[in-house]
């Protein structure tokens, strides 16, 4: 009894809320990116630069706004190297998201010593203010969602997005620029995994810790794919994947090893993939390079 | 009359293939023009270079008196020219509206005009006659459907010019029919079309001009109703083509193939086969008829192991293959064509090397061991690609890059050189120009003069009535009845593959 009502608290829902947050926006920014075409295991790294130039942003100026919007412009900007790569030099998509992980992880400890002077934690900046019982980044998170689902599925360009991800031959042959398409999805992308950054660094925190993503990137990949590559779905998985992590720190002292909660989201997602919960298909073209003369 | 369009001195190059050399076509308004040749003429490159798929080396292109820049399908679209691809340009997931509109989609501020686009579709449908449903999607509907789409979204886009790329090769004979009384309607409005194809009655019937492609070069353009099958033949191949091979008096034996009560289900779980039953002697062909769909694809599956069987007997040799592994099957020395070369027969990003061994290359003289043995791997290709007339004579090509018709030769190649003792053939010259169908007719024939069974699976009525011995006719899963081949005409079959009986049929006159 005691656990149940410790886990349904209303103090557990506000936190699912903020916890699914970032998983949320980094999974539509997947989205963006899978749909078409394009595998984007970087939003792990691409998360962790937006998290750090938010805060270095925020520590310059003072506003947390501007930090704000330097975490959606870099992360634009980084997710940019994995466009290139991927789109115009056809290399293997996964082996560039890992680089970019990796350089994210590595960058950020280094930028980090020459700015702050610190290892580990940087100086706190000005946070970004409460509206209310949330952080303005959740309301914009659910926004995100409910734009993606609309742009998806009811815009010229969704359509688009979603051709060239399931037979960019055909999207071609009727004068769809393939590439892009897929330019803009993949900056799409960063740009959300950059937001999602931000609410970790100036939402939750007033500052950058060293590796504070934690992983969520990779529960964001794994809430969109239990989502079934739709936004609704995606948001369904996030909160799904919040409550677990909120119900984890609610658990801490009662004896349940924490090691179990967390490995929640990724059990979900091999019971999703293995297709107990209906069937979850990706985007046929997804990682396959495009070449125009090939058939 | 000034052509509507002409195309000139066009020269396109692939790496180390020369696809079209100084080729010249015109076009008339209301015009029919035939484009044909071998495989790997060039046809379809040539058609690619007018809609802006790839650019040429060298020539020009004049379109309503205006010389033409055109640098992708964008601009060819705008100017009115509209493609059928050989191999269909659709998105499964998505439904027939939504691959209509595909880059020209209506918009109400800023969404997708839905209502208005399924509008529009049901009322070019109309007007040309071609039935789709709108709302379905396309992974849904029948090839012969998924055909009307692709013509649809060529009109839709305002096309004056329309491109058909092997549009009937994949169409049942009504399908076809109904694919003509669409050409003629669409000319009767004013627009042109170039259409290629291996058919030469198909081309003699329809078509006003012929334009003939034969290893990249124009050879030239005749006046339909000037010309004959055999000067089209002579023209394509450069030698005279037997269109019709001559078959030698049967000699049967024992029966070899056993098949009885065979019963399956479709991929959706519904039954596809219902306790079909037949005999194949040594020595004999027993061709398949039915109208697509009706269980022929769901029979050869089961044979060859593709697909598991529900109940019923099937034995070889009076030892029982059934429900064995494709392997074990391919062990029995049972071959397959099998009717989709890019599905099941062919790995399209190995060498045609490769291609040549698959499923057969774990076993000598190819392997030794866990290794492959590539001096034998080579061997073979270097024997197999000039029998076969494999083009281009490149073992180490990638199957992608051959054309349709030469992917097709890779397959014949392979099973055929196996020397099997049951061959089942699905749709074995389809794609396959006049040349490469004597060749397969002949040696479909010689398998069974050497003593083989032969299982022979076709839509093309004169090529299942002209080799079989026997022909069985397929309509939901059973096999209504078996005649005898040199009996069998067109319109009996045609009446067994609706369904009616010849007793029946007959009696009522039609
Ligand atoms: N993208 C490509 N890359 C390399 N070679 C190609 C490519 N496209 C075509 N070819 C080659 O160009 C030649 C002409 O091919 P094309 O597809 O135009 O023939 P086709 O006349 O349409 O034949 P089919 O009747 O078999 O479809 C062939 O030798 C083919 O292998
Ligand atoms: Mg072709």
């Amino acid at each position: 009894m005691e656990i149940l009502t410790q886990i349904f608290s209303l103090e557990t829902l506000s936190s699912t809320l903020r916890m699914a947050t970032p998983l949320a926006i980094a999974a539509i920014g997947g989205l963006y990116s899978e749909r078409s075409g394009i595998i984007n295991i970087a939003l792990e790294g691409l998360m962790l630069a937006g998290a750090f130039i938010a805060v270095v942003v925020s520590y310059f100026t003072g506003i947390p706004w501007l930090g704000l919007l330097g975490a959606l412009v870099f992360g634009g900007l980084f997710a940019m190297i994995h466009a290139v790569v991927s789109i115009k030099y056809h290399a293997d998509q996964v082996v560039s998201g890992v680089a970019i992980n990796m350089l994210a992880a590595g960058g950020t400890v280094f930028m980090l010593n020459i700015i702050f002077n610190t290892s580990g934690t940087s100086e706190s900046v000005n946070a970004l203010p409460y509206w209310g019982p949330f952080k303005p980044t959740v309301y914009i998170g659910l926004l995100v969602v409910f734009i993606a689902h609309y742009v998806l599925f009811k815009t010229p360009f969704g359509l688009r997005v979603r051709s060239v991800g399931e037979h960019p031959h055909a999207a071609d042959s009727v004068g769809i620029d393939v590439e892009k398409i897929r330019y803009i999805c993949v900056g799409i992308s960063g740009i959300l995994a950059g937001l999602a950054g931000a609410h970790l660094s100036l939402g939750v925190l007033d500052s950058f810790r060293e590796g504070m993503t934690a992983g969520r990137g990779f529960i964001a990949l794994a809430a969109m794919i239990f989502g079934k590559w739709t936004p609704f779905g995606a948001l369904g998985a996030s909160l799904l994947f919040g409550f677990s992590q909120a119900v984890q720190i609610r658990l801490q002292g009662l004896g349940i090893p924490t090691e179990f909660v967390q490995m929640i989201p990724y059990i979900f997602t091999i019971i999703a993939l293995a297709g107990v919960i209906g069937k979850s298909t990706p985007p046929t073209a997804i990682g396959e390079p495009f070449e125009k003369g090939k058939r | 009359m000034e052509p509507i369009l002409e195309m000139k001195a066009i020269t396109k190059r692939f790496p180390g293939v020369l696809a079209n050399d100084n080729v010249n076509l015109d076009l008339y308004q209301g015009e029919i023009h035939a484009l044909i040749g071998e495989n790997g003429a060039g046809k379809s490159t040539l058609m690619s270079v007018l809609f802006g798929m790839y650019t040429p080396e060298e020539g020009e292109i004049f379109y309503k008196g205006q010389k033409l820049d055109i640098d992708g399908p964008q601009d060819a679209i705008e100017l009115g020219i509209g493609m059928v691809h050989q191999h269909f340009m659709l998105v499964p997931t998505l439904t027939v509206a939504e691959n209509i509109i595909l880059g020209s989609e209506p918009k109400r501020g800023l969404k997708i005009d839905i209502e208005k686009a399924i509008a529009k579709v049901n009322e070019l449908a109309n007007k040309f006659g071609l039935q789709v449903d709108a709302t379905a999607k396309v992974k849904d509907i029948p090839v012969g459907m998924q055909q009307r789409v692709e013509i649809l979204k060529a009109l839709y886009r305002g096309a004056e010019v329309l491109i058909l790329d092997e549009p009937t090769a994949v169409l049942t004979p009504q399908e076809v029919e109904g694919l003509y009384q669409i050409m003629e309607s669409l000319t009767e409005q004013g627009k042109s079309i170039i259409f290629i194809t291996h058919k030469l009655k198909e081309v003699l019937r329809i078509s006003d001009r012929i334009t003939v492609l034969r290893k990249g070069k124009g050879i030239g353009t005749v006046t339909t109703s000037e010309t004959n099958q055999k000067e089209l033949a002579r023209m394509m191949v450069g030698r005279e083509v037997l269109l019709e091979v001559e078959k030698e008096e049967a000699d049967f034996g024992e029966v070899l193939v056993e098949v009885s009560n065979l019963s399956a289900f479709n991929d959706r779980g519904m039954e596809a086969l219902n306790s079909v039953s037949f005999q194949i002697r040594a020595g004999e062909i027993l061709g398949i008829a039915g109208v697509e769909g009706n269980g022929q694809t769901e029979l050869v599956e089961v044979l060859t192991g593709l697909r598991e069987a529900t109940a019923g007997e099937y034995n070889l040799h009076g030892d029982s293959l059934y429900n064995h592994s494709a392997r074990k099957i391919k062990e029995a020395k049972v071959a397959h064509i099998p009717e989709d070369r890019h599905k099941h027969g062919l790995v399209l990003d190995y060498t045609v090397e490769d291609n040549l061994v698959l499923g057969y290359h774990y076993r000598e003289p190819f392997a030794k061991g866990i290794n492959l043995n590539f001096n034998n791997l080579a061997e073979h290709a270097n024997r197999l690609i000039p029998e076969y007339d494999i083009r281009p004579q490149n073992k180490e090509a990638l199957a992608r890059s051959l054309s349709g018709g030469n992917q097709q030769k890779i397959i014949v190649a392979r099973e055929f050189d196996l020397g099997p003792e049951f061959l089942i053939a699905s749709q074995p010259t389809r794609g396959v120009d006049v040349g490469a169908i004597e060749f397969i007719h002949r040696r479909i024939l010689e398998q069974r003069d050497e003593g083989k069974a032969v299982l022979l699976v076709s839509a093309e009525l004169p090529e299942v009535i002209s080799l079989s011995d026997r022909i069985a006719v397929m309509y939901e899963g059973e096999i209504v009845d078996i005649v005898d081949a040199a009996e069998a005409t067109e319109e009996k079959l045609g009446i067994l593959m609706a369904g009616g009986s010849l007793e029946g049929g007959i009696a009522n006159g039609s």
